[in-house]
């Protein structure tokens, strides 16, 4: 990705750097040329239609091109590959608190195996952050109340930069941190090694959803007081109301948080709501373990299942 | 004054009537424009001094001239005094005030009393505003955004955002002023078409004052209800959304942008007419791309939150109406140029003035591309691209027509003329100053260096050095024009009525003018930029200095 918008960024610097070439050039030219002279008027020019509409459209058309390779990359850039790896994030004054799905915890500090498409799910418990990694050239608002996601995917070992962007109070500047790319083994190595984990993200979710008396209701036949939970996520859920809405994570979030907000089709609005209970640690938890009922068909990453080591396949992105 | 010596002045505005009485309760539209110019000049040095405190902390990475928190309250207020108490007020209030009812020939504007009230207004906040600094500060950015500043922030957000909220008054019955005045107050025989482009600027601009200045309003006050008595509006603890905030804020605040540069490209039409003794190029296209970037920009806000969580599809279609708005900018820009094709032209200092916009504005414009673009703009926002971006267009722009202005209307506005050497010596510093402060900072944000950082990794350091350093070039070259236009105003030479032998009603009366602008009411039987039947004068007379 970093290198498609590189070129972007070169195109328009090329284009503008032309534009400002003819302008700076015709101002030059004719200031010079057309200098007061004695005895030598201006000559009174009314206008010009067709050059009028050469210098609307022609700019036009090259904006259009513009755009259309902006929205190009910016599409991808906000649609995660299926599979990916999924990390949580958690913004607070002042730190960055960073969760993979086997369950090692990390702050100020992503570790990433080189090649594997990591999709990012963030939410702040405080004011507004923005997750930016310049290298990567990926900038995402994280906000409080709800998930805001992007992904990436490093395509060269090393320790690159991680900023807040969005100006968040005292220490905005402080809140700082790095993302380390390393090779796979280097990778499974660290996984193993210094985060002792209290096991997955999904199973301690599982854990919480059991302590919590979710599994009372949310039961996996279909007598359950609320809807069966299993095999529901990613897929359009149809309402009380009749709208149809997508089960993403936002969705979950809602739902735990403020039950009433959208409730199925078929059930009554009987689940005590969860806000101010739960922290966001525990929220992304049981989030992680609802949607690992749902694995995607092929099985692949977002359990917790232990990554493919090595190169996968790619797709048309170079992250 | 000393110079008594020149006798039996005619009466004018300035010496009608002395002591500071006179001043305070007039409702004479120039005085009045007077009043803003000390006012708003006033602000741009406190803006000013907070820039360079800024600069000077970021000369080094390490965070060390001032704590974090004095910092962050310096930006923040940096950006609102030179927001809303300068760049705003600044052409419109100043210029347009002295010289919207000149130009079509009117005695006063239509309000002259509500005029006054809008000076007063505008003194009430900046007082509000000055009152907030002194005490404590604010630190939210000028952006006000939540929840930082209805939840987080335990500084002055509520006092500052009354002064913001008077200040607007202060824009809507400015802007509510010119409509009017244009509308009902023009001179006979000046019909649309023979408007002058900064009237047609006037017009667009007051515009948007009146349509977007109460959406700010009224978003500042639900932050202060929020803030207050925790009325659920904006936080997502109390059930609101931070997403809303920012629409409604950006609603008016990218029209803003336009307040700013459009009353600033009529100045630049003026001038580059004036010394090319040519009738404006395209004139009807020049006057209609006014009302068209007022237009399309109230439809283009949410470029910026392009990364802060708005739908796929909302940000397909404001970068695609972001591009729309470029095009009305580059008309300009191609009809300022093609005026010059064939003219008879001289550099004198509102035309360097002239120049340098034409130089700040087309890489200002052309790096908005940039940003309109939305693969480009996820990497580059919040960073140090955008503040050179903006600064190029609200600064560059807006002080280069401000500045070039000023020079071209200074003899009609004090009968003096300024020095013509040290005048243009001040346009070119202030070019080469702003290009070496700015033109760093593109590339300090495409390499990473998010904005609003009190510390920052060493790696950007060089840019930053060169940055201030350009700052203090730049600043030199804003302090001269104060220093030598002051002089100007005791030893400057006595300026004729018509010292540009410029087309245009405000050079067809004395210079002052007397309080009611002209003895008898001009008829108007030719067209705006009418230099074709302007005869020459001498060349001593014309190219001053």
């Amino acid at each position: 990705m970093a290198g498609n918008v590189d070129a972007l960024y070169i195109f328009l610097t090329v284009v503008s750097a032309l534009m400002c070439v003819l302008v700076f050039t015709l101002v030059v030219v004719f200031a010079a040329r057309f200098r007061r002279r004695k005895g030598v008027r201006a000559e009174q020019i009314e206008g010009s239609l067709p050059l009028e509409i050469t210098w609307s459209v022609l700019p036009l058309g090259v904006f259009f091109v513009f755009f259309a390779w902006g929205a190009w990359i910016y599409f991808s850039e906000r649609t995660p590959p299926q599979g990916a790896s999924e990390v949580y994030v958690v913004g607070k004054q002042w730190m960055w608190k960073l969760e993979h799905a086997e369950g090692q915890r990390e702050i100020n500090q992503l570790h990433v195996p080189v090649g594997r498409d990591i999709k990012l799910i963030m939410t702040s418990q405080d004011v507004i952050h923005s997750f930016y990694v310049p290298a990567f050239r990926i900038k995402q608002d994280v906000l409080p109340g709800r998930y805001t996601t992007t992904w990436f995917r490093a395509t060269k070992p090393g320790t690159y930069h991680l900023f807040c962007a969005e100006y968040c109070g005292t220490q905005h500047s402080g809140m700082i941190g790095s993302v380390v790319v390393m090779e796979p083994a280097e990778y499974q190595a660290w996984l193993g090694g210094g985060g002792a984990t209290t096991g997955s993200l999904a199973s301690n979710g599982q854990a919480l959803f059991t302590q919590l008396g979710c599994a009372t209701c949310h039961r996996t036949d279909t007598q359950g007081r609320g809807p069966n939970l299993v095999g529901t996520f990613g897929k359009p859920v149809l309402l009380e109301d009749g709208r149809t809405v997508m089960e993403d994570e936002n969705y979950v979030r809602e739902s735990i948080l403020v039950p009433t907000a959208k409730v199925v089709s078929g059930f009554k609005p009987v689940m005590p709501a969860f806000q101010g209970m739960v922290s966001e640690e525990q929220l992304n938890a049981l989030v992680a373990y609802i949607k690992s009922l749902s694995p995607p068909s092929a099985g692949a990453a977002n359990t917790a299942s232990v990554a493919p080591s090595g190169e996968k396949p790619h797709g048309p992105e170079v992250h | 004054m000393a110079t008594a010596v020149v006798t039996a002045e005619r009466e004018n505005y300035l010496n009608k009537e002395y002591g500071v009485r006179s001043w305070l309760l007039t409702v004479d539209h120039k005085r009045i424009a007077l009043l803003y110019l000390v006012s708003v000049t006033f602000f741009f040095l406190i803006g000013g001094l907070f820039a360079l405190l800024i600069r000077l902390e970021l000369l080094t990475p390490a965070g060390d001239l001032v704590q974090a928190d004095t910092y962050n309250k310096l930006f923040t207020m940096h950006g609102m005094v030179m927001v809303f108490f300068f760049l705003i007020p600044v052409v419109p209030a100043v210029l347009g005030n002295f010289l919207v009812p000149l130009m079509i020939g009117a005695k006063d504007l239509a309000f002259p009393r509500i005029n006054l009230l809008s000076w007063y207004l505008y003194i009430i906040a900046g007082v509000l505003m000055l009152h907030c600094m002194l005490t404590g500060g604010v630190d939210t950015g000028w952006t006000f955004y939540t929840p930082f500043s209805t939840a987080f922030s335990n500084t002055k957000v509520v006092e500052a955002g009354i002064a913001v909220f008077i200040n607007g008054f202060s824009s809507i019955f400015t802007g509510l002023n010119f409509i009017v005045t244009i509308h009902r107050m023009r001179a006979p025989g000046m019909t649309w078409s023979r408007l002058p482009l900064f009237i047609w600027a006037q017009y667009a601009t007051s515009v948007i004052m009146i349509l977007g200045t109460p959406v700010v309003a009224v978003t500042i006050v639900l932050v202060a209800v929020e803030r207050l008595f925790h009325l659920g509006i904006f936080d997502p603890k109390l059930g609101g959304d931070p997403l809303l905030f920012q629409h409604l804020f950006w609603f008016y605040s990218h029209p803003a942008v336009y307040i700013m540069i459009l009353p600033s490209m009529g100045v630049i039409s003026e001038l580059i007419t004036c010394f090319s003794r040519k009738r404006i190029f395209g004139y009807s296209f020049v006057a209609l791309s006014s009302i068209g970037i007022a237009v399309l920009g109230f439809l283009v806000w949410a470029h910026h939150m392009f990364v802060a969580g708005i739908s796929l599809y909302a940000a397909l279609i404001f970068s695609a109406l972001s591009y729309l708005v470029g095009v009305p900018s580059a008309i300009k820009v191609f009809n300022w140029t093609a005026t010059l094709y064939r003219g008879s032209i001289t550099y004198s200092t509102p035309m360097l003035y002239a120049f340098g916009f034409l130089g700040l504005f087309t890489i200002g414009g052309l790096t908005g591309l940039f940003l309109a673009c939305l693969g480009v703009d996820v990497h580059v926002t919040d960073t140090y691209f955008v503040v050179a971006h903006f600064h190029y267009v609200m600064v560059g722009g807006v002080l280069m027509g401000y500045l070039g202005g000023i020079h071209f209307w200074w003899p009609k506005i004090t009968g003096r003329m300024y020095p013509e050497f040290w005048g243009r010596l001040s346009a070119l510093i202030v070019f080469v100053g702003f290009n070496l402060t700015f033109f760093p900072q593109f590339i300090l944000g495409y390499l990473g260096m998010p904005r609003r950082y009190y510390q920052y990794v060493p790696e950007y350091q060089v840019l930053n050095v060169l940055s201030t350093a350009g700052a203090t070039v730049l600043g030199v070259g804003y302090l001269m024009p104060m220093v030598y236009l002051l002089w100007s105003m005791r030893y400057g030479k006595p300026a004729s009525d018509n010292p540009w032998n410029a087309a245009g009603l405000e050079w067809m009366t004395s210079s002052p003018p007397p309080t009611f602008n002209f003895d008898e009411t001009p008829v108007v039987d030719f067209e705006a930029y009418d230099y074709e039947h302007i005869p020459e004068k001498h060349e001593e007379e014309v190219a001053v200095g």
